[in-house]
């Protein structure tokens, strides 16, 4: 939260972050077409682009798997109950596993909704992701207050988060 | 569904390439010196990946929150009968970037993105009135640290 102030984004890297949401193009020299774009030299994009990911607002730079056609089927969001005040704790520990892509503390929503923890799971089938949430379970163990799986039955949409308009 | 064949060298792509892509001005050539390709090989072998399916995207994967903008999940349940309605109306709104349906009495899972945090508020409520139905609003409190690599 305190990175939003260090970093304040001028107009030039709002055009820079336009041009590079929808993805990167595929030439050698990527990012001579996004200066071209901006109206700035290449030299500018890539300082600036380093300045973001040094800041965080470019979480991350590369290839982003497409977990379906990989053949990760099942994607399960795990939620659990678990004590306010050693979140923090067990979620650095559960987003170390390898088959979690996402961690999250969010509220509860009580009564009907005690979960406060959420972890995206991926497996290949609904039983391997049953299993990976067993891992977790593990870790856990009586900081484990309840759980549950819920699997995504179908894609209603899916666009591209518009960041810059 | 028949997964993307990849062989040994798309796999090493995947795995070493999810974060860290060089920004310098030859950085296909860089990230290719690295896995033993040249960059001309590297940039074939992305847009490969990317026809086929195995990608998602290639680039920069940017904060929401840092650009000042509001992010949230939500949720709702809708009654079997008016599912796919209730899905098109909350689908309706250019705000909600992913939407997907889940075996639970919250059944329906959508990530909301608007240009001010103000403005979650103000399409929660109109999805309210659209569907006649409440919405639950899940907005992060804490993002714990995933390790960059999912692996093939």
């Amino acid at each position: 939260m305190s990175k939003y102030l260090d970093m304040p984004l001028d107009r030039t890297d709002r055009r820079i972050i336009k041009a590079t949401q929808g993805g990167l193009g595929l030439s050698l020299r990527p990012y001579d077409a996004v200066a071209m774009e901006v109206g700035v030299d290449t030299g500018e994009v890539i300082r600036r682009m380093k300045r973001m990911r040094d800041a965080g607002v470019i979480r991350r730079l590369g290839v982003v798997p497409n977990h379906y056609s990989l053949g990760y089927l099942a994607n399960g969001m795990t939620v659990w109950d678990v004590p306010d005040d050693k979140i923090t704790e067990l979620g650095s520990r559960i987003g170390a596993f390898d088959f979690v892509s996402h961690c999250y503390h969010r509220p509860r929503h009580l009564p009907d909704w005690p979960f406060n923890l959420f972890c995206m799971v991926h497996g290949h089938d609904r039983s391997e992701a049953e299993h990976h949430a067993g891992e977790i379970a593990a870790l856990l163990g009586e900081d484990n207050r309840g759980h549950k799986i819920l699997f995504s039955t179908r894609i209603l949409k899916k666009t591209g988060l518009r960041l810059v308009a | 569904m028949t997964p993307v064949d990849l062989d040994d060298m798309d796999r090493a792509i995947i795995n070493g390439l999810q974060g860290g892509f060089p920004l310098c001005e030859d950085p296909f050539a860089k990230a290719g010196a690295a896995l033993g390709l040249s960059g001309e090989e590297l940039l074939s072998r992305i847009s490969g990946l990317l026809d086929r399916g195995a990608l998602s995207r290639f680039g920069p994967l940017y904060n929401a929150e840092m650009m000042g903008g509001g992010l949230t999940l939500a949720a709702l349940k809708a009654p079997d009968d008016r599912f796919d309605e209730i899905a098109d109306q909350v689908n309706s709104f250019a705000e909600v970037a992913h939407n997907y349906a889940r075996d639970d009495d919250y059944n329906m899972w959508f990530v909301i993105a608007t240009e001010t945090p103000g403005r979650i508020d103000q399409v929660i409520d109109e999805i309210e009135t659209l569907t006649g139905l409440p919405v639950t609003n899940m907005p992060k409190i804490e993002e714990f640290f995933i390790g960059l690599r999912f692996e093939v």
